[in-house]
């Protein structure tokens, strides 16, 4: 017969043994990189990332496999549908006392979650300078790697790649409704023009979605009189006035976007999946390199081209973490150092896989090892490497949770 | 005896962790929660809370989805069943609707996501032929405002679950008997079905329809799939809220989480209304005698309605199919011009780990939820007391607990008491999460079977020397082989389809297939959304295939036992 009562008292006990059981590990020494790979050997690192490109995903897997084959470290992706949930986790942690023996060992981060976490002391560091793949990085040439909208990074974060908008279409379907627009709009101000003649064939993602709220920063700095004032924290300007030509700007795009702007798709990909259906002509994403991939993917038509505005656009980079109660630290370090490795970064390069551009120096790699990143310049889909010349810069990351806030009060509901 | 603390076990098991749930949602709600600093009580989160935009609407659609969710997918049953004569197309459906009920919420969402957008398969074999669509109409169908998608994809879900739990109810009513006797006092088969039968059949299936209720208003993944999104609703929010970095949010999340059990409760008191109403203006309906009128009506709506209901599940259920095959699909071809296994050899490498975790938490809390539910039938057999005469047998009726207070409600509260305790075997809770759900559907599903089963058969082994156990391993146990394994295939279904629990519980660690799709739905990828959700639709119906094979091949001379499918 069953004996549920001594099966409950089993089974209590082992949740009690579980929790006890857990690893204490003291924080390597980053210095002592041979230390740190001892160290590593055998534990297992949860990558909290972004999960909703199966691009990404199967690049996170790849890593995997060879992290396990050359460290022997194993790393779990846990799939975030937003970052901001890993950092409520970890702040809960520290909340509740968990200092030594959190559940999240490394983070795909920037921007708004990265000052979020620093400000707050979340962080493990400073590490990245002593990762020894950093140098290749060639940090004193490439301040964008040790600079995260606008912040410093101290060390607090490895880059891991870089991002652009870069706006895409169909150069079959662009004449779209109104015969005398053929080309596609290359500023700020042209885009509502093109809306208004093509009415439901652009959107931009629901914001709190990172790539909607780009969008929101995007306009606002070609709209607004004062640039400068976006890059210092939001409380030393006028919010309302810096900001009041973006919202006349969006009331008037509204109408003529995809659904008559009473809805938003929930992502970049999805914004890709709806160009791919034929709903929109005109689209933009942060990944350079995603229209030629989705192309090879059978997502996109093959006449499908890439562009960016006439000012430049928004771009920035992505980097990796480790939260202060991480449990694998060294294990992180050891996988955010193979990140680094030319090896990973050009099979994260490779359109076939990723297509997210390097953070490493290609100029100054050795001659063989700069033949791994060239890119593929005949994929007709694929933007110009010129064009990634023309970078904004990020804002300070106070803007984007204003912005976000603000976008939310003015559309929701409605 | 260990047996007859079974029911107090199961109590004190599905009842603790809710009323704890609910307890850590409530405080939090009025500003207490010392770890995030809040020592003493106030209103604030419910100020904020009350300032949210579109907090109205997240609230209309969520109370309004439990009530028209419930409503139609009831209707559509009642009449279904008031004209089912046993014919061939009746058989035939309700065959059909059975593997329904095994598919997981959100596979069903995305295959009516695809069907119905407007560059889904309806619009593409309409276009440009009948439509002159050369595009996809900019129309918002899907995640519309109003949540009618939701509410469409939620009844193709609630029917055959309705449909299930009222011809289990059936046979207790001698439904022939009184259908035969309103007859021939000259009343329509139909009309009289609805007038002698259905009055009856409801009280009996009134907790179900509760829980569909509690369920419709307060579900989260169909919500995140079909749900209307500027605001969504309520649910949805509330998750939003606790994934905040700002951990001051977890406050506005707790008060929208009490919230949210007061839309369901109301929702629940709106039907309780209803359900006045209708018995007053039904009254009427029965005393005026009519016997004739609107009967051919009245049928051809239930079976209509049931066929499309099935039509368009299995229609989506194609159409995942399709695309997960799909190479580039231009607008508005009607199938794709290329297929490809890409996509299925892209995603096999990764489906492996998911399947296994899925299956480890639903095999493990169905085989606790089945041995639970054993224990307390056999003590209820032993004891000689029924449901409603014992005290504690009668308190099982908790045991609808977990399916009547929203998931969101005491599962956000838990957390926070996990969190306090610093309690981490995230495997083992996430079992225990998907336990109380499993356990009130096995038990259901089982308790039917164990109490109709004949007391002779015991007896007589009894008789013969048998000790109790010994009669319950080696007659009632083998004898009920049939129903016990659908009683299992049911609990794995609804493990299988956890998304919430798995997803709270686990820390967002335990990656099960269910979990994997909806955060795959982000993306967007309609080929590779097609992939998981084919794989999460088919993994419950293995149970069911084995539930039914087994038996069959185990008792291949014994015809009586091999249960019905």
């Amino acid at each position: 017969m069953p004996h549920p009562s001594r099966f409950a008292a089993t089974a209590s006990a082992a949740l009690v043994t579980l929790s006890l059981a857990a690893p204490l590990a003291a924080a390597p020494d980053p210095a002592d990189w041979e230390a740190v790979r001892e160290a590593a050997r055998g534990q297992t690192v949860y990558w909290n990332a972004w999960g909703g490109d199966t691009r990404t995903n199967d690049y996170i897997a790849w890593v995997a496999e060879r992290l396990a084959a050359k460290h022997d470290v194993e790393v779990v992706h846990v799939k975030l549908d937003d970052t901001s949930s890993a950092v409520s986790r970890v702040v809960a942690e520290k909340a509740a006392g968990n200092d030594s023996d959190g559940s999240i060992d490394l983070i795909w981060i920037n921007g708004e979650n990265f000052a979020a976490m620093k400000q707050r002391d979340l962080l493990y560091g400073p590490f990245a300078e002593a990762l020894p793949h950093f140098a290749l990085t060639r940090p004193q040439a490439n301040p964008e790697v040790v600079t995260d909208f606008t912040l410093p990074t101290e060390g607090y974060e490895s880059p891991w790649g870089k991002a652009q908008i870069t706006f895409y279409y169909d150069s079959e379907e662009i004449g779209g409704d109104s015969a005398e627009i053929e080309t596609p709009p290359a500023s700020i101000e042209a885009l509502l023009d093109w809306a208004e003649a093509n009415p439901g064939r652009f959107t931009y993602p629901r914001v709190p979605d990172f790539t909607g709220s780009t969008f929101l920063k995007q306009a606002l700095i070609a709209l607004t009189d004062e640039r400068e004032a976006l890059y210092a924290p939001v409380e030393a300007s006028d919010f309302t006035a810096v900001t009041a030509p973006l919202w006349d700007y969006l009331d008037a795009l509204h109408p003529h976007l995809w659904r008559s702007g009473r809805q938003f798709p929930a992502s970049g990909p999805e914004l890709r999946s709806l160009m791919g259906n034929g709903e929109l002509s005109l689209a933009f994403t942060f990944y350079p390199s995603e229209p030629a991939a989705a192309v090879a993917d059978h997502e996109l038509p093959p006449s499908t081209r890439s562009y960016v505005l006439d000012e430049g656009t928004l771009g920035n980079v992505h980097f990796v973490a480790i939260p202060f109660n991480s449990p694998h630290k060294a294990g992180a370090l050891v996988l955010a150092n193979f990140l680094l490795s030319p090896e990973a970064q050009a099979h994260k390069q490779d359109l076939a896989v990723w297509g997210d551009r390097t953070v490493l120096d290609v100029a100054h790699l050795p001659a063989d090892t700069r033949a791994l990143f060239d890119l593929d310049e005949s994929n007709p889909a694929m933007l110009p490497a010129t064009a990634l010349g023309k970078t904004l810069a990020e804002p300070h990351p106070s803007w984007m949770d204003a912005l976000e806030a603000a976008w939310q009060a003015r559309y929701v509901g409605e | 005896m260990l047996l007859r603390l079974t029911p107090a076990l199961i109590v004190a098991l599905l009842v603790s962790p809710i009323l704890a749930g609910v307890a850590m949602a409530l405080l939090p709600a009025f500003g207490y929660l010392p770890a995030l600093g809040g020592e003493a009580l106030t209103l604030a989160p419910w100020r904020e809370l009350l300032a949210q935009p579109g907090l109205a609407r997240s609230v209309g659609v969520s109370f309004a989805s439990g009530l028209v969710t419930t409503a139609v997918s009831l209707g559509v049953v009642l009449l279904f069943l008031a004209d089912a004569t046993g014919s061939r197309l009746d058989r035939w459906l309700r065959r059909l609707v059975s593997p329904l009920l095994s598919l997981p919420h959100a596979a069903a969402a995305f295959g009516l996501a695809f069907l119905i957008a407007p560059s889904g398969q309806v619009a593409r074999l309409l276009s440009p032929g009948l439509t002159g669509w050369e595009r996809p109409p900019d129309l918002l169908i899907v995640q519309d405002p109003w949540g009618l998608s939701l509410m469409a994809g939620l009844i193709l879900k609630e029917i055959p679950f309705l449909l299930l739990m009222s011809l289990a109810a059936l046979p207790q009513l001698e439904a022939p008997r009184r259908v035969a006797m309103a007859r021939s006092l000259g009343y329509r088969p139909t009309l009289a079905w609805l007038k002698v039968v259905a009055p009856a059949l409801y009280p009996l299936i009134r907790l179900p329809v509760y829980a569909v209720i509690a369920y419709a208003s307060s579900v989260v993944d169909v919500a995140m799939i079909l749900g209307p999104t500027l605001p969504p609703t309520l649910a949805v929010s509330i998750l939003t809220w606790s994934h905040d970095p700002d951990l001051t949010q977890r406050f506005l999340a707790a008060a929208g989480a009490v919230l949210q059990l007061g839309v369901t409760l109301a929702a629940l008191a709106g039907w309780w209304g209803l359900e006045c109403l209708v018995r007053r203006l039904g009254r009427r309906w029965v005393d005026g005698g009519q016997r004739r009128r609107g009967d051919s009506l009245l049928r051809t709506t239930g079976k209509g309605a049931l066929l499309a209901a099935t039509l368009i599940a299995f229609a989506g259920l194609g159409g995942l199919a399709l695309h997960s095959l799909a190479g580039f699909w231009r607008f508005p071809d009607a199938l794709p011009a290329t297929l490809t296994l890409t996509h299925w050899a892209r995603a096999l490498p990764a489906l492996g780990s998911p399947i296994a975790t899925t299956l480890i938490i639903a095999v493990s809390a169905t085989l606790l939820a089945l041995l639970l539910a054993l224990a307390a039938l056999e003590n209820e057999q032993r004891t000689g007391r029924h449901p409603a005469e014992g005290r504690l047998a009668s308190a099982l009726t908790l045991l609808y607990l977990p399916l009547i207070v929203p998931q969101i409600a005491f599962l956000f509260g838990l957390v926070i008491l996990l969190e306090s305790l610093g309690l981490r075997a995230r495997l083992a809770l996430v079992i225990f999460g998907h336990l109380l759900f499993v356990l009130p559907y096995v038990f259901l599903s089982l308790s039917e079977a164990y109490r109709r089963f004949d007391p002779r058969w015991s007896q007589l082994a009894l008789t013969l020397g048998s000790s109790r156990n010994g009669a319950f391993w080696r007659v009632r146990l083998p004898m009920l082989l049939a129903p016990v394994l659908t009683a299992a295939a049911v609990g794995l279904a609804v493990s299988i389809g956890q998304y919430l629990p798995t997803q709270l519980l686990g820390a967002g660690r335990i990656a099960t297939v269910t979990t994997e799709a909806v955060a795959l739905a982000a993306g967007a990828n309609r080929r590779v959304i097609g992939v998981w959700a084919l794989v999460q639709a088919s993994l419950p119906l293995l149970g069911f295939v084995i539930a039914i094979g087994v038996p069959r091949l185990l008792w291949r001379h014994r015809r009586g036992l091999r249960g019905t499918p």
